[in-house]
């Protein structure tokens, strides 16, 4: 059985379309949050779909580019250490470092190895406890329960040879950020519907109030996506500034409270790195003291890193919203998913990732073939 | 990573304290912490994000929302590990797809 009728879903998206072209009166800036969201968004054409003058920005919501290069330099070294099995979401492998990949160092004899879950690390630790083990803890809060209850498991059952390299970041401090930044143009955000599913919304209320800035917590389907555009456009056009809540048939004010709970018990709050953007407040997790002893960091003493960044690559302003991946000189050229200059390419959540697999800025024939998406 | 992946709880078990399931995603099925939901049943649906279920979803909306991962391609972390597990930890179980039902990757 097909759930997602499309001829449905076209009239009710062409009725959001006319909905909203009816309630703009002059042009507005929108920022979609999540990765995922502008990956459907460029996908289905959305922001085609839009009256002119509805402009839609993508956010830095692909945790995996927005890991700083110092951290990925970090587990560079860590995994080129001896007896070390150093383990990663297999998104991270082909992520430029300063000097090479994860991918690369596996070719030249480092034990890597892509994980499904963070828990099955901590199996990897119990199957070899001649080994440390560690796991690359990247992700913004929709990865934070998984990675907590890995450290919360390893230590309770004394799996005293794992570790993880956490690298957390927070979405609403970066929200701040962007909003705070000189030159900002976003005027509105579609908040990410599976960050709130874990975490709730109330910080949310925080900063529209502070910024006087809507939020629609919007799903990542055409048809949701439609719909938070549509509220958030009305909310600036009658000079509200609210959070609304698009995607109710998943997210609840609260989030998950045991999620919650257990990402607090695991995990304090600190300021953080993000690649292309710099360092931000209070915008990520770290391990709390009492877990220290699976702290990738404590556990190994990695010398200071000098890192070197692409000279080409203008990922850090795509991940503002300032610019879009056309926009670079590299895309599509010099930079591809399978030769990626900078971490917006590499992952699947990423813009220039996005703008590639479905031929964005290229003519008909130079638009990458099916074999070659990401 | 962003985005969760809905998929049906086939069997729940305790072990070391904690809930875990076999979660049904299409055509693959892989071990979920249910730690976080619940009295999480067999037949119900969830919201997981690399092995870790935050939400319960209805199986409309999880029908739906899977079928739209799929066509963003966006269902890759399902099966990244699989080919590895196969080198580091030979299991007979996870040999492949079998005709009478999903892959089983343990």
């Amino acid at each position: 059985m097909k759930y997602v009728d499309e001829y449905r879903d076209r009239g009710v998206a062409a009725g959001l379309v006319k909905r909203i072209a009816a309630s703009v009166t002059r042009p507005w800036v929108l920022m979609e949050v999540c990765g995922g969201q502008t990956h459907s968004i460029v996908r289905y054409g959305i922001d085609r779909m839009l009256p002119a003058g509805i402009e839609l920005v993508h956010g830095p919501g692909c945790p995996v580019c927005v890991t700083s290069l110092e951290t990925i330099d970090r587990a560079h070294a860590i995994a080129e250490s001896k007896d070390v099995i150093f383990t990663s979401f297999g998104d991270m492998l082909r992520v430029p470092g300063s000097q090479h990949d994860l991918l690369t160092l596996r070719s030249r004899g480092a034990d890597v190895r892509v994980v499904y879950a963070p828990l099955d690390a901590v199996r990897i630790a119990q199957d070899n406890p001649g080994k440390k083990v560690v796991f690359f803890g990247i992700g913004f809060e929709t990865t934070a329960p998984a990675n907590a209850m890995a450290v919360k498991t390893a230590k309770r059952l004394g799996v005293g040879n794992f570790s993880m390299l956490v690298s957390h970041v927070l979405v609403p401090p970066a929200m701040a950020a962007i909003l705070e930044a000189p030159g900002n143009r976003v005027q509105g955000f579609l908040g990410p519907g599976h960050v709130c599913a874990v975490m709730g919304y109330r910080d949310y209320e925080a900063l529209a109030e502070r910024y006087h800035v809507p939020i629609v917590i919007t799903g990542f389907e055409p048809v949701d996506l439609l719909d938070g555009i549509h509220l958030a456009v009305r909310q600036l056009e009658a000079g509200r500034a609210d959070v609304e809540n698009q995607y109710v048939r998943t997210v609840v004010r609260d989030g998950n409270q045991l999620a919650r709970d257990l990402v607090s018990e695991v995990f304090e709050v600190v300021d953080r790195k993000w690649r292309g953007i710099g360092t931000i407040a209070q915008s990520g997790y770290r391990l709390r003291d009492e877990f220290r002893e699976h702290d990738a960091e404590s556990v190994f003493a990695v010398e200071a890193i000098e890192t070197s960044e692409s000279s080409q690559c203008i990922s850090g302003l795509i991940l503002r919203g300032v610019k879009k991946p056309g926009d670079c000189s590299a895309f599509g050229k010099q930079c591809t998913p399978r030769s990626p200059l900078g971490a917006t390419m590499v992952s699947a959540e990423g813009a220039c990732a996005a703008y590639y697999q479905y031929g964005r800025y290229l003519r008909a024939d130079e638009r990458p073939r099916e074999n070659d998406v990401v | 990573m962003c985005l969760g992946i809905p998929g049906e709880i086939m069997a729940v078990r305790e072990e070391s304290g904690m809930t875990f399931g076999k979660v049904k995603f299409g055509g693959i099925t892989r071990e979920v912490c249910l730690s976080c939901i619940p009295d999480a049943a067999v037949g119900e649906f969830v919201l997981v994000h690399v092995g870790f279920a935050i939400a319960k979803v209805d199986r409309v909306e999880a029908a739906r929302a899977y079928e739209t991962l799929e066509e963003l391609g966006l269902l890759a972390e399902l099966s990244d590990d699989v080919p590895e597990r196969a080198v580091h930890r030979p299991a007979p179980e996870a040999s492949g797809p079998t005709e009478n039902g999903p892959r089983e990757v343990p």
